[in-house]
């Protein structure tokens, strides 16, 4: 504690009561602290009149009167161009291929573990800081590790699944040791705003959070018509674009079948949906790529592991095979019904975040 | 907090000087009559008013009658321009008016509404790199039918100045009025209107080390106003409103001061700008002075950098306690190139690079060095970061 106030901390602020109270408490622990807002891209940028829903002028405001209170410096990072680049592009050209993205896993990537981060130790930063419910520790043998939050249901590792040890060693998770009720107390007792955001967690970047009306305006070539189509070929009716379908999904096919249907799959090069009974929609076994061991170190055997396949998904049992070229299988326990190429499996070991990659397909 | 501050924003504001608020204080709670009260409370408000405007009118040489008090810079621009263009409207002179890509936006923005809302035409001259305005084009652009024409004084963003008596007397020729914003000029160049040819010239106190929230505009006898703000129709029907004496008297104060004072001030500004810009042009590589090499105000130094965003280099020297501004810069992080820069010639991205460091009375050689070592090195970083990023 001593010596915290040489040691800089950039705050990642958006305005919210977790960031805030995040700033709050570095602050307390003697660190010289700075904070600092990302203006993201937003579609307001084609005059649309519609903002970024994380970054809205409100928001900035708060931000920066939060700022004031605690007495922090407070800048707003012109992000818009990189994350322009790197999450909305991505994410367009992700539907255009029929997969289904987590934006916010490629923005910790890109965004805020990246440019953020490197924004951070260029202002002689030797911590980010986010609101994000998640733990880091050091072990002995010096490697830092990820773990879930302290509040099991405000849990934010399996988007911070992509982090390794370089950008580990420069992280803080203030809030990640409390509960979300605690973090409400602290902000009280700091006198800082205790309301939180509503759930800012995807899509910040379309402004009334419609994909499908987002894609139809910026991507209107992913929305083609085409067949809905069996396993066998069969074609059964027709569809209105991908983007409008969801893995598991059942009502609104608008096909007839003895049967329930349910669509299983995406084939992006016929522009089929791809339906079929609850038997056909489950899988046992996903391959990802693009993994990322926390620890820096493929593991080099099968191992039993604890294995999430969505944001909101609850983690759960499988084998996971390292595989060359930053892959993985995984092999669940029990059928999963909704493996979906573009979000994240991340593997757990308990509370630690072994690491994480992106759904190719199931099977 | 940093190790130490350096305060290099005066184009933004000045302290007020404490004799300025040393004069205003009675005013507050002693001397607190409205001054259009008959009775002595009144009078003795007024009084106060009336010596301010005359002193005022002195430094400017004109008549106390031809100064309106008003609450700031922006205010004395909108009266200006919207006053003199109705004017010249209701007496069927033209609805033409002339301006500059270099107009603080109380001017550039209320000539444009002027024109998209109330049916004024504008045209909007050209300027060279340097930042002065091409003669010829405006001896051209003011034609039968124009009706006011404003350049300001000195631009707040790369410095140059204009060449007003000239242009001034150009409008006259061709049957407009003319008027400046001198809100960065004041207390660095003459504010003679005689000798500048003005008919009205705007004026606001915190530039020149008084308060913030008053300001003043000059116009010639013999041009009406239609007011912005009507009401109780003070300062003879052109600007209502109850009079803000201790605002006005800190204005008059700090007008005379840094009048009476010119000569010692203005060389200080000299000597800290040109050891500014030696010491920046120098030893930043890639950096470029923008405005007028010499035709410029002596507190105001600016430049643009190679491969560095303006936003970014406020960021860091922040850090290190330098105070500077960037014409790009934008609190929400929403930054757009300068409009100045743009029409001076500059590619959208260097325009993003611009950093402007105003110098002041305060300021020290030893801040000068501060300042030009720690842009050194802000500079060297974030270049570093943008090769660094991919």
């Amino acid at each position: 504690m001593s010596n915290n106030a040489d040691v800089r901390v950039v705050v990642a602020m958006s305005g919210g009561v977790d960031s805030s109270v995040a700033a709050a408490l570095l602050l307390e622990q003697g660190y010289n602290v700075v904070g600092v807002m990302m203006r993201l891209w937003s579609e307001e940028t084609f005059g649309g009149g519609v903002h970024n829903r994380c970054c809205t002028p409100d928001q900035m405001a708060d931000a920066r009167r939060i700022a004031a209170k605690l007495g922090i410096p407070f800048y707003v990072l012109d992000t818009k161009d990189v994350f322009r680049h790197t999450i909305v592009e991505f994410f367009i050209d992700q539907h255009r291929q029929g997969v289904t993205p987590n934006p916010c896993l490629e923005c910790n990537r890109h965004i805020r573990f990246n440019f953020l981060l490197q924004n951070a130790l260029a202002l002689d930063a030797e911590y980010l800081a986010t609101g994000h419910y998640a733990r880091v520790s050091q072990a002995a043998s010096g490697r830092y590790v990820l773990k879930k939050g302290l509040d099991e249901r405000k849990d934010q590792s399996y988007v911070l699944s992509v982090l390794g040890q370089q950008q580990l060693k420069h992280t803080l998770f203030p809030v990640g040791e409390y509960t979300k009720p605690q973090v409400r107390e602290i902000a009280a007792r700091f006198g800082l705003p205790t309301a939180s955001k509503k759930d800012s967690q995807d899509l910040c970047f379309i402004g009334d959070n419609n994909y499908r009306r987002f894609l139809g305006d910026y991507a209107p070539d992913i929305l083609q018509p085409g067949p809905i189509v069996r396993k066998n070929g069969d074609v059964l009716g027709q569809h209105t674009g991908l983007a409008n379908y969801t893995i598991g999904q059942r009502k609104g096919l608008g096909v007839n079948s003895p049967e329930p249907l349910y669509v299983i799959a995406m084939n992006p090069y016929r522009n089929a949906l791809v339906v079929g009974t609850a038997d056909e929609l489950g899988s046992d076994t996903l391959t990802a790529h693009r993994v990322n061991w926390v620890s820096g170190e493929t593991p080099s055997e099968p191992f039993r592991a604890e294995v999430k396949i969505r944001y909101k998904a609850q983690p759960v049992p499988a084998w996971v095979e390292p595989l060359p070229g930053e892959r993985m299988q995984v092999q669940f326990d029990e059928p999963l019904r909704d493996i979906t190429p573009g979000q994240g499996a991340v593997v757990y070991d308990g509370d630690t975040v072994l690491g994480g990659g992106i759904i190719e397909r199931s099977g | 907090m940093p190790a130490r501050t350096v305060y290099l924003d005066h184009s933004a504001t000045t302290p007020t000087d404490p004799r300025v608020v040393e004069a205003m204080l009675p005013y507050f709670s002693d001397v607190y009559g409205n001054p259009s009260s008959a009775h002595r409370f009144g009078r003795d408000a007024e009084n106060a008013v009336e010596t301010a405007r005359e002193t005022v009118a002195r430094i400017l040489n004109c008549q106390p009658s031809e100064i309106v008090f008003t609450s700031c810079g922006s205010e004395s621009d909108n009266l200006a321009m919207r006053g003199a263009g109705w004017t010249a409207r209701q007496q069927g002179r033209g609805l033409h008016l002339v301006t500059t890509p270099l107009e603080h936006p109380a001017v550039g923005k209320t000539v444009q509404q002027m024109a998209d809302l109330m049916g004024f035409e504008r045209t909007i001259i050209s300027v060279d790199k340097t930042g002065v305005v091409d003669v010829e084009d405006f001896a051209n652009a003011c034609r039968p039918g124009t009706t006011v024409a404003s350049v300001m004084y000195a631009n707040n963003e790369v410095g140059s100045i204009q060449p007003i008596p000239q242009l001034a007397a150009l409008a006259h020729e061709r049957g407009a009025w003319f008027h400046t914003d001198a809100v960065q000029a004041a207390g660095q160049l003459t504010l003679d209107v005689q000798k500048l040819g003005v008919d009205m010239l705007s004026l606001s106190a915190h530039k020149f080390y008084g308060p913030k929230g008053v300001g003043a505009l000059y116009v010639r006898n013999g041009i009406e106003l239609v007011p912005s703000q009507s009401g109780g129709s003070h300062e003879a029907g052109r600007r209502s409103g109850t009079h803000n004496t201790p605002l006005i008297v800190g204005l008059a104060k700090a007008l005379a001061i840094a009048y009476d004072e010119f000569d010692a001030y203005t060389t200080h500004y000299c000597q800290m700008r040109d050891s500014l810009i030696d010491g920046v042009l120098n030893r930043v590589p890639g950096s470029q002075l923008t405005g007028h090499p010499v035709n410029r105000l002596p507190s105001h130094a600016s430049f643009v950098f190679d491969g560095v965003d303006g936003n970014a280099l406020l960021m860091h020297l922040d850090l290190k306690g330098v105070a500077a501004s960037s014409a790009s810069a934008c609190k929400t992080g929403n930054p757009e190139p300068s409009g100045v820069l743009l029409a001076l010639g500059y590619d959208r991205q260097t325009a993003g690079s611009s950093l402007r460091l105003t110098v002041g009375r305060q300021t020290t050689t030893e801040d000068v060095d501060y300042a030009v070592q720690t842009l050194v090195e802000a500079v060297e970083k974030v270049r570093r970061l943008n090769r660094e990023i991919v």
